[in-house]
């Protein structure tokens, strides 16, 4: 508003609800905003209307299409003012108007025009209004001006070009992409925030060039950083190239740490918290990395600011979890949070706590706790539940207090997800401490006689049935089961039904009292529940004698099914009622998903019930369990190396196909994933057939094609090739897809009848010399170097020709033998003219392999290589040069 | 390559700044995420943030929460509740700066008598701090003095006498040049 600031009304305080938007209504300021088209415009009118409309919005208000149309015309008329405070109200409008791109025509010269105008504020807003509604086509009028501005000796002016091209890198990269000249001068700039800005944006355009951020990180981290959260930006950076070039660190010294650990000392608080968790967070961090990083925490946790007091211990928390005696120094600090009146502070101090403490403290923490408990939300109390779990699991001798504690509040009151919380750490304390099976077992039979979760029963009778049996006395569960028959809904029932034969299958002796009950149970009033019931007692033997089970039946009530529930939905629907019955066999084991996928979603924590007590599967493991359920590859032996996935098609073609090799000793399986992208088809009998006369050494013996491939569904097919034992055979393979298509008719979803024979020509695959090798660090090169003694030593040189950098080059000789870089070796120093790089791996055959590479570049770029390498095996030596020889 | 690593967003990014009364009613709001895609969703946030704060002491200093995978930081003072908020993984201190951004700027606006009623009197300048301090999610300046200056410099210059943040400003500026003149 252009006029004075303060027009208080003297007899406003009697008002206690006066507002000078009571009452205000869409309807009667939309009639207002006529006075935008008055032929003498009163701007301090204009500018209160404004507000008014800004209020509305901001309250949640919506314009019709047509009056937003009408406003943002009126509005367009406005710029013929002058008056500076009102031409900011019109820029925030049209932002809040996102008009369309037929309206946005009407402001473009407007806006240009102050673009270029003398004053500041005008060029800098006029800049992020028309970067926010413009389009593409536009943008490339106004670039030369977003250009100078970026450069702009106006910090305000400069900073809002930048802002706004970050946000057009999402839309228009590739106009964007041509300011880094500008950007990077930018960086340079004297303005705190200016030199954020630039900063953030060349980072987004250069992010996915690895040397540019590296050189950008070098450069900066000798430099000097104005604004602290820039400071912060290039912590961010340099994390990331540190991570991108994790090598082996325990030994040598990490490149940039230096930088990190310098920020702790900065005057800027939220410098040295950035800094402090990046330590942290780095891969494989020691605990002389980690020791200053957790000192400064230690002095926020006594701060007199609550945030800093919860940065603090969120990240030393986070840090207990993999370095528990690092945090064990800030105990003392940490116990007197456990009374902080922020309950997210407290919570974080206890489960911290938690995890540090030792045996003798358990129990004083214990006590502390159960005052805490009752005055936390439920979200609190799930975190406090995991972390006494995980504290369990670490003293098992404590398991007492522990359970007491965990039966304690289960009898509280609570919502579902705190008591899943607790019966599942139940569970977890069951399966991993034997000697609290019997009195676990009772608190849960506690809970399930007055629980009102009908997910929880089911889930706990169905863990009853398999561990009350093997207790020293089951007959004491039994009553407890036999009253859900009596008093739950059917659901409850139904497994209490299947509760009560395991037992009735597992303990002979009980075998006829379970039979009475379970006679019983034919009566009630829902058919699951009697069903079950016949059909235990039908499997059961049906006599009701002390009699022993059949080995099937316990394998029937106990046994995993082992076939995928979407296979068998679909065999079930498949099936037509007749004379044969339903063969459960006839369902195809198969799995259909790519292994990979499972990477895709791990198991964030271990799920107490229901899940069996594995870890999340690694890709090798899944590889492994993939191939050995194959009969043809069964005889192949153990698995040596699989690789990445390598694409065989363009991105969005028909059909998209990548390629495993799988490395065994004499044998190299090719695994195909697949997929087809076009819902009118669907692909059977679909297989790859190779070309290997490339590829001498290797001859087919297998292949497995895949049945069907329907839209969007991933599939594998295989092929199998023999080679000489233990050589690491190299060649080069073409591939075509061969299938048989048939249309799918989309309303239906249902194919065709017939079929045509089609085929699909993929890209060439190559099996490599580092398909063989596998990465495996060492924990230190010196002494590995000096214990494999120089026997079997190999040394040659090389000319590797005229090389983009040192660094690429070195680079490509990592990536050409696949071994493992060791002590951050592979970071090549910006500018230096010669490198020693250390790599370790293992060799197809078991062979442990070190290799020692030495690089100098001259001023043409032409770079040597000398190569040292070490192994069991003189041959192994000679065949590592052989590959370097060949590449 | 970043894609791979769970690791946090490489520009330290504001989804909202919310200005809320002593009963949690919208005062003035900015969401710069799509977090909330409707108005109800943005309210059901505002109602369940003001009653979850509502008993925490946030009023000598700033305070904060996590909800619902956000960092909330915030602060009250007479019958206005300020909060500020951020992905899960955001710099907490950075997300305090921007809070303690915008509370001094209002303060500043309102010449220190800092309650509803003036807030509303002064909705322009208030919905102008907003869109000055974040742009788009990004933090575009933390300074009040320079926030308040970009605002209101207009009335400034009309109200003839210097106020208090001019001269702020005008001490800025001036230790600034004398800093670089000493480093050159």
């Amino acid at each position: 508003m252009a006029q004075p600031l303060v027009k208080k009304d003297d007899d406003r305080d009697d008002e206690a609800d006066y507002s000078p938007f009571l009452g205000i209504e869409k309807g009667a300021v939309l009639q207002e905003a006529r006075v935008f088209n008055d032929p003498q415009l009163d701007a301090r009118r204009c500018s209160q209307v404004i507000t008014k409309l800004l209020y509305l919005l901001n309250q949640g208000e919506t314009f019709t299409k047509i009056e937003a149309t009408e406003v943002f015309f009126a509005v367009t008329k406005l710029f013929q003012s002058r008056d500076i405070g009102l031409r900011r109200m019109v820029y925030l409008m049209i932002k809040e108007l996102s008009p369309s791109a037929d309206e946005v025509i009407i402001v473009t010269s407007s806006l240009m025009k102050d673009m270029n105008s003398k004053t500041d504020m005008y060029r800098a807003n006029a800049i992020r209004v028309l970067c926010r509604i413009t389009d593409g086509t536009l943008l490339t009028q106004i670039e030369r001006y977003l250009k100078q501005a970026i450069v702009d000796k106006n910090p305000v002016v400069a900073s809002a070009a930048l802002v706004s091209g970050i946000h057009l890198l999402q839309t228009n990269p590739e106009i964007v992409k041509r300011w880094s000249n500008e950007v990077q001068e930018a960086v340079q700039s004297r303005a705190a925030l200016v030199q954020f800005h630039a900063l953030a944006l060349l980072h987004q355009i250069r992010q996915n060039d690895r040397l540019a951020v590296s050189k950008l990180v070098t450069s900066l981290t000798r430099g000097t950083v104005r604004s602290p959260l820039a400071q912060c930006l290039l912590i961010r950076y340099t994390s990331q190239v540190i991570r991108e070039s994790a090598g082996n660190t325990q030994t040598g010294d990490r490149p940039f740490y230096d930088y990190l650990e310098g920020c702790l000392r900065h005057k800027a608080e939220m410098v040295i918290f950035e800094a402090a968790r990046a330590i942290t967070e780095l891969t494989g961090v020691t605990n002389r990395e980690l020791t200053p990083a957790i000192t400064v925490l230690q002095l926020f946790l006594s701060s007199s600011k609550p945030v800093l007091r919860f940065a603090a211990v969120r990240t030393l928390n986070k840090v207990a979890m993999t370095h528990p005696m690092a945090v064990t120094n800030c105990n003392i600090d940490m116990e007197s949070l456990i009374s902080d009146q922020n309950r997210s502070i407290a919570t974080l101090a206890i489960t911290t706590l938690l995890k540090t403490g030792n045996e003798s403290s358990v129990d004083r923490l214990m006590k502390q706790i159960t005052n805490f408990m009752s005055d936390i939300a439920d979200e609190f109390k799930i975190v406090v539940v995991e972390a006494i779990r995980s504290l369990c699991l670490k003293f098992p001798l404590k398991y007492r207090s522990l359970m007491n504690f965990l039966s304690n509040i289960l009898r509280e009151e609570g919502g579902f997800d705190y008591k899943k919380a607790i019966v599942d750490s139940i569970v977890i304390l069951i399966r991993d401490i034997p000697e609290a099976k019997e009195s676990g077992l009772l608190h849960l039979c506690e809970f399930i006689e007055d629980c009102e979760f009908t997910y929880l029963s089911t889930q706990i009778l169905h863990f009853l049935g398999i561990e009350g049996p093997k207790t020293s006395d089951p007959s004491k569960y039994i009553r407890y089961i036999y009253n859900r028959v009596h008093l739950e809904n059917a659901t409850v029932r139904a497994s209490a039904v299947s509760t009560l034969a395991k037992f009735g299958a597992m303990v002979d002796s009980l075998k006829p009292r379970i039979f009475v009950l379970l006679r019983r149970c034919l009566f009630d009033s829902d058919d699951e529940v009697r069903d079950r019931a016949t059909l235990y007692l039908n499997t059961l033997g049906g006599d009701g004698s002390v009699v022993e089970t059949d080995k099937d039946v316990k394998e029937f009530l106990f046994g995993s099914l082992d076939v995928p529930l979407v296979n068998l939905e679909t065999s079930l629907k498949n099936y037509e009622p007749s004379e044969e019955p339903f063969d459960i066999n006839s369902v195809p084991k198969e799995i259909k998903s790519q292994p990979l996928a499972e990477k895709k979603a791990p198991g964030k924590k271990p799920t107490g019930l229901g899940a069996p007590p594995s870890g999340p599967v690694s890709t090798v493991d899944a590889y492994e369990k993939l191939l050995s359920s194959i009969p043809e590859f069964a005889s192949f032996g153990k698995l040596f190396k699989s690789s990445a996935p390598v694409e065989l098609t363009e991105a969005e073609t028909e059909y998209a196909v990548n390629v495993v090799k799988h490395i065994f000793d004499s044998h190299v399986v090719f695994q195909y994933n697949c997929t087809n992208t076009i819902p009118e088809q669907l692909l059977e009998h679909v297989s790859v057939i190779v070309d290997a006369s490339e590829a001498e050494e290797f001859s087919e013996v297998a292949s497995k094609p895949l049945r069907s491939l329907p839209y969007d569904t991933p599939g594998q097919t295989f092929v199998a090739f023999e080679k000489p034992e233990a050589v690491p055979a190299v060649g080069k393979f073409s591939n075509m897809l061969r299938f048989i298509v048939k249309e799918v008719d989309p309303s239906t979803g249902e194919a065709e009848e017939d079929g045509v024979e089609d085929e699909y020509q993929l890209e060439d695959l190559e099996v490599v010399a580092a398909d063989y090798m596998l990465k495996v660090p060492v924990s230190n090169f010196r002494n590995a170097w000096e214990s494999m003694g120089p026997d079997c030593e190999r040394v040659d040189e090389y000319g590797l020709g005229p090389r983009e950098s040192l660094a690429e080059a070195v680079n490509a000789v990592i990536n050409l033998l696949g071994m493992q870089p060791c002590e951050g070796t592979e970071v090549v120093a910006s500018n230096s003219r010669s490198h020693a790089c250390l790599l370790s791996g293992v060799y197809i055959g078991n062979v442990k392999v070190l290799v020692r590479l030495s690089f100098g570049i001259d001023s043409s770029k032409e770079v040597a290589m000398k190569l040292a390498v070490r192994s069991d095996d003189e041959t192994v030596s000679d065949a590592i040069h052989e590959i370097v020889a060949s590449g | 390559m970043g894609s791979l690593f769970p690791h946090r967003n490489s520009c330290p990014s504001i989804k909202n700044i919310l200005l809320l009364d002593s009963e949690g009613k919208r005062v003035a709001v900015k969401y710069y995420s799509d977090d909330w895609p409707t108005n109800s969703a943005k309210l059901a946030f505002e109602k369940y943030l003001f009653t979850k704060t509502l008993k925490s002491n946030a009023r000598a200093e700033a305070d904060i929460a996590v909800f619902e995978s956000n960092i909330v930081v915030y602060r009250f003072v007479q019958d206005l509740h300020f909060y500020v908020t951020g992905g899960d993984d955001e710099n907490e201190l950075i997300l305090c700066t921007v809070l303690q951004g915008i509370f001094d700027a209002v303060s500043l606006i309102v010449r220190n008598t800092i309650d509803k009623g003036e807030v509303l009197e002064n909705m322009d300048l208030v919905l102008l701090c907003l869109d000055e301090i974040v742009d788009g999610g990004i933090v575009l300046e933390t300074d009040a003095n320079l926030i308040v200056g970009k605002v209101a410099s207009h009335i400034l210059d009309s109200d003839a006498p210097l106020s208090e943040q001019t001269i702020t400003q005008a001490w800025a500026s001036a230790r600034d040049h004398l800093t670089r003149s000493l480093l050159k």
